[in-house]
């Protein structure tokens, strides 16, 4: 017997690295000089599928991920590392979307795909820290969930539940739920196996719609054209919201109940502050100073 | 109707501070707009859970007891919220952002179409104009929080659906009681009303919960190692310090996410916020995300090699060296002159 799971991957900019660079001289964000990475929970939740595939064989794991035509990345990564295939969630009327318009279009999708026991993704992404997608994604599914997930510990396929090892505030807690089920992998769950250098043969020249389109723009043939018809596979889908059948109203700007007020730029109130050497005469003076005002005891 | 509601997290018998964290601002809220402070108990054998939380200022107790609400799964207790909300119809509800929260929150608010802004590191109450709609909406609940990464700082607003929900991690707010004898009134609900059996899908089969190894949150002096420390091994001398200042060791979120530092001492945004009277920033550039974690420190000393780091700004003593120099210096000259 065997599973269908469904991987909710998102690319986000490396926000973690963030140089000076990445910064514009009016202080704002340069997001072009940001790396655009997979999500690095979203690979601790590919590997828990890419387990579960390895301990009942047949399992197909599936990549569904929503973004512009360069998205596609993180579909190829997954086929790179064991996925099968994968969906890109790709239409302007997607932009502008908060937390809850994002879970609208995924659970549409997942409707989409139909078929699933498991879907599984990140706890949470590093530019947004909101970890609200995966219970939202569930709610809209009619789902339970199971969040901070660790590890799964065992799925039982005749009974039809999965028990999984979680966090909670100040310890761990063992749980036991039905399928189908959502559930988001923390990041200190085990780390995604490296690409499989077999699967990346295959895989290289999986490409999205948008992705070709972006080669052949200037009148520039795609490379190896006849390969896309013969293996199909090489074909990354796209969705539109018109393909999952969503409705406009509840996808994008205007499917967000959120609305950003404001955008600022941090200016700290500079303090006066006094600046040291690291020299030994410097270093005694402010121990001694914090001794005498009793800041240190 | 139209009410501030928080939503009590409660471990066993006892609320947790996030919450009372929460009721204090809470009432402070509803008493700017002129409306109820109500709270929501929801879990098992719960009775007197009303004397931790009225000195607070909570006008309405809202009581959820029953087997199965202990230990807390997601679909009961936001049958509990949903259900609940749909006949009160609050503006706004808190919750802690916790793991209980965070799995809580979004659920509910997708459930009820309603925004939710996630860890929120201050909560305002202002009006917002809608230039398209040509609409001026007074009174929202401005949702203030770092983002992308802790390099901006964002203000969210919930326009038109209610209630406007916010998470806020512990230690954010202060607890303040407003008065030891505040009365306001404690309504038992039947739970089966709310929560239907099909609700209790999911079973905890077993559960440790231990108590903090450190008090990272409450201590006097705080001293913290950032991605500049270069290793775990560099942490050492911190915590070679902090022995001898009767210190607690904290860490960025880079140095954390580096493996340098355990996640229990992440201070920032998405970590523990600390107030000592002494804060020594040891190699941290000094991200948003981390400052608004530390910012209402004492006093703070910064040992950076760059001169431009951010977290000099903030800074009452800034020492131009790096780590490795300073910190053996400072453990030298504190064993010399104290006592």
């Amino acid at each position: 017997m065997s599973l269908k799971i469904v991987v909710l991957a998102k690319q986000v900019p490396d926000t973690r690295n963030v140089g000076k660079d990445a910064m514009t001289a009016e202080g704002t964000v340069n997001r072009a000089a940001l790396p655009a990475i997979f999500n690095p929970e979203d690979l601790n939740a590919l590997e828990q599928a890419l387990r579960l595939k390895d301990a009942h064989p047949g399992s197909t794991i599936t990549i569904l991920t929503m973004g512009p035509g360069r998205a596609a990345e993180v579909i190829r990564e997954g086929l790179f590392r064991g996925a099968d295939n994968g969906y890109l969630l790709t239409d302007r009327a997607f932009a502008g979307a908060d937390t809850l318009a994002t879970s609208y279009a995924l659970a549409t999708a997942i409707k989409k795909i139909g078929e699933f026991d498991i879907i599984i993704g990140g706890r949470q992404a590093i530019d947004g820290d909101t970890a609200q997608v995966g219970p939202q994604v569930a709610e809209k599914l009619g789902l339970t969930q199971i969040t901070y997930a660790e590890e799964i510990l065992n799925v039982n396929l005749a009974d039809k539940r999965i028990t999984v090892k979680r966090h909670i505030d100040g310890g761990v807690e063992t749980v036991e739920g039905p399928l189908p089920i959502v559930i988001t992998v923390n990041g200190s769950a085990a780390p995604c196996r490296p690409r499989n250098a077999k699967l990346v043969m295959k895989y290289k020249r999986a490409l999205g719609a948008q992705e070709k389109a972006a080669i052949t723009k200037d009148g520039a043939a795609l490379p190896y054209a006849e390969l896309y018809d013969k293996l199909p596979y090489l074909n990354i889908t796209e969705w539109s919201v018109a393909d999952v059948d969503g409705d406009l109203k509840q996808c994008g700007l205007s499917g967000s109940p959120t609305k950003v007020k404001a955008i600022q730029n941090i200016s700290f109130q500079a303090k006066e502050s006094k600046t040291l050497t690291g020299s030994d005469a410097d270093i005694e003076g402010l121990i001694v100073e914090l001794l005498e005002n009793h800041t240190i005891g | 109707m139209n009410n501030v509601y928080v939503y009590l997290e409660i471990e066993g018998k006892t609320v947790a501070d996030v919450s009372l964290e929460l009721l204090t601002k809470g009432r402070k809220l509803a008493t700017q707009l002129g409306c109820q402070l109500e709270a929501v108990a929801v879990g098992s054998g719960l009775d007197g859970v009303e004397k931790q939380v009225m000195p607070y200022g909570v006008d309405t107790l809202h009581v959820f007891d029953a087997p199965g609400l202990f230990p807390y799964t997601s679909l009961p207790h936001t049958s509990v919220l949903v259900n609940l909300f749909k006949e009160e119809k609050p503006q706004i509800c808190l919750m802690g952002a916790t793991v209980i929260g965070r799995d809580l929150g979004p659920r509910v608010s997708s459930a009820l179409f309603s925004g939710l802004t996630a860890d929120c590191t201050s909560l305002e109450i202002g009006e917002y104009e809608d230039k398209k709609a040509g609409k001026v909406y007074e009174n929202l609940l401005y949702q203030i929080r770092p983002a992308f990464g802790g390099n901006i700082v964002a203000t969210i607003v919930n326009p038109d659906n209610r209630p406007q929900m916010a998470t806020v991690r512990e230690g954010v707010m202060k607890k303040e009681i407003l008065d030891p004898n505040y009365k306001g009134e404690v309504i038992r609900h039947d739970v089966a009303k709310y929560v239907p059996e099909t609700d209790y899908v999911v079973k905890v089969i077993d559960r440790h919960v231990e108590k903090a190894k450190h008090n990272l949150k409450g201590a006097p002096i705080v001293i913290a190692g950032g991605y500049g420390m270069g290793s775990k091994e560099g942490f050492d001398m911190l915590f070679d310090l902090a022995k001898e200042l009767h210190a607690e060791v904290g860490a960025s979120r880079a140095a954390v996410d580096a493996g340098f530092c355990d996640h229990d001492r992440q201070i920032g945004q998405t970590g523990v916020t600390v107030r000592p009277k002494l804060y020594i920033a040891c190699g941290i550039s000094g991200q948003i995300q981390h400052i608004a974690g530390m910012q209402e420190a004492g006093i703070i000393i910064s040992i950076n090699n760059d001169p431009n780091a951010p977290i000099n700004t903030i800074a009452d003593y800034v020492i131009n060296g790096t780590v490795e120099e300073v910190v053996p210096k400072m453990i030298k000259y504190y064993k010399q002159n104290s006592k």
